[in-house]
């Protein structure tokens, strides 16, 4: 096993920490402006009177929305690492259920993994986020899993 | 396109796209990701970055869109994935693409496993990803 450069053992000892929830509400103008801001074509996410005679009775949330809130919940699993710059390694996101305007979505950030590898920048720290969201009917809406990496 | 007669190896139309340096900007506006390397150039090359790097996100939303700008309503996506590989900088054209990998017709529904792929104007793949889509069964007469 490779000697960890920056994982301490105060770090490793946090994985697995489960931030408490955290509740925001989906408006229909944030949906509109972000799938316009990827460009997205589909009608259920960009197109209100099409997305109505569509299988969801109305616009949803495009694929790729929930990274607005990634920001605010990350914040939540700062770790205390002597590395000044990162990058963004990846993100998976699985799908249950549409996220439509107006639902309050309810996450809960966990810090799934910590590893470093050799990497462009010298050895680099990887910090894996999985997110769970559910909507107000407790049902699971989005996993999101990110990858953050950390450099010198 | 008929997403129901596709066959492994089978291309989806690709996404070439023109990122501007104005895209990046409005985009973390909407994203709500303020992180600097993304909107200010001094600050990009300090952090030993080429200039202000397209956010991988956005270029996530890409690879996205090439399966859904053609699925419309037929089916559901169920999964989409991305590693993000290298960076991307404005002014440097890049497409999407993606292939289908793998085909499962089940008795309710045929589930599509895409790889996808944002290339740059080089060739290289900057970032690589997958999408899984559900695709309900025909019905007679359908």
């Amino acid at each position: 096993m490779t000697e960890d450069q920056w994982i301490t053992p105060e770090m490793r000892a946090r994985i697995g920490e489960e931030t408490p929830p955290y509740a925001f509400d989906i408006e229909k103008g944030d949906l509109l402006r972000f799938a316009e801001s990827t460009g997205e074509t589909n009608p259920i996410y960009v197109d209100e009177v099409a997305a109505r005679a569509s299988r969801y009775g109305g616009l949803i949330a495009a694929p790729t929305f929930l990274i607005t809130m990634r920001i605010l919940e990350a914040r939540l699993l700062e770790l205390d690492r002597p590395l000044p710059n990162s990058v963004d390694g990846g993100t998976v996101w699985t799908y249950h259920e549409p996220i439509r305007p107006g639902d309050r979505i309810t996450a809960r950030a966990r810090l799934a993994d910590l590893y470093e590898k050799d990497g462009r920048f010298g050895r680099m720290l990887f910090q894996v986020v999985e997110i769970r969201y559910e909507n107000q009917f407790g049902q699971p809406v989005v996993t999101q899993r990110d990858t953050g990496i950390y450099y010198p | 396109m008929d997403f129901a007669s596709l066959a492994v190896g089978d291309a989806l139309p690709s996404l070439p796209l023109q990122p501007e340096y104005m895209d990046l900007v409005v985009y973390a506006g909407t994203s709500r990701d303020y992180f600097i390397i993304h909107h200010d150039r001094d600050a990009a090359r300090a952090a030993r970055l080429p200039d202000v790097i397209i956010q991988g996100s956005l270029k996530a939303g890409w690879l996205g869109r090439v399966v859904t700008g053609p699925l419309g309503e037929q089916g559901v996506l169920r999964e989409l994935g991305v590693q993000y590989r290298g960076v991307d900088v404005p002014d440097r054209a890049v497409t999407a693409r993606g292939v289908l990998r793998a085909r499962e017709d089940g008795p309710g529904e045929t589930v599509l496993s895409f790889d996808l792929w944002l290339e740059n104007d080089e060739g290289a793949r900057t970032v690589v990803g997958s999408a899984v889509v559900a695709l309900p069964a025909r019905t007679a007469g359908s």
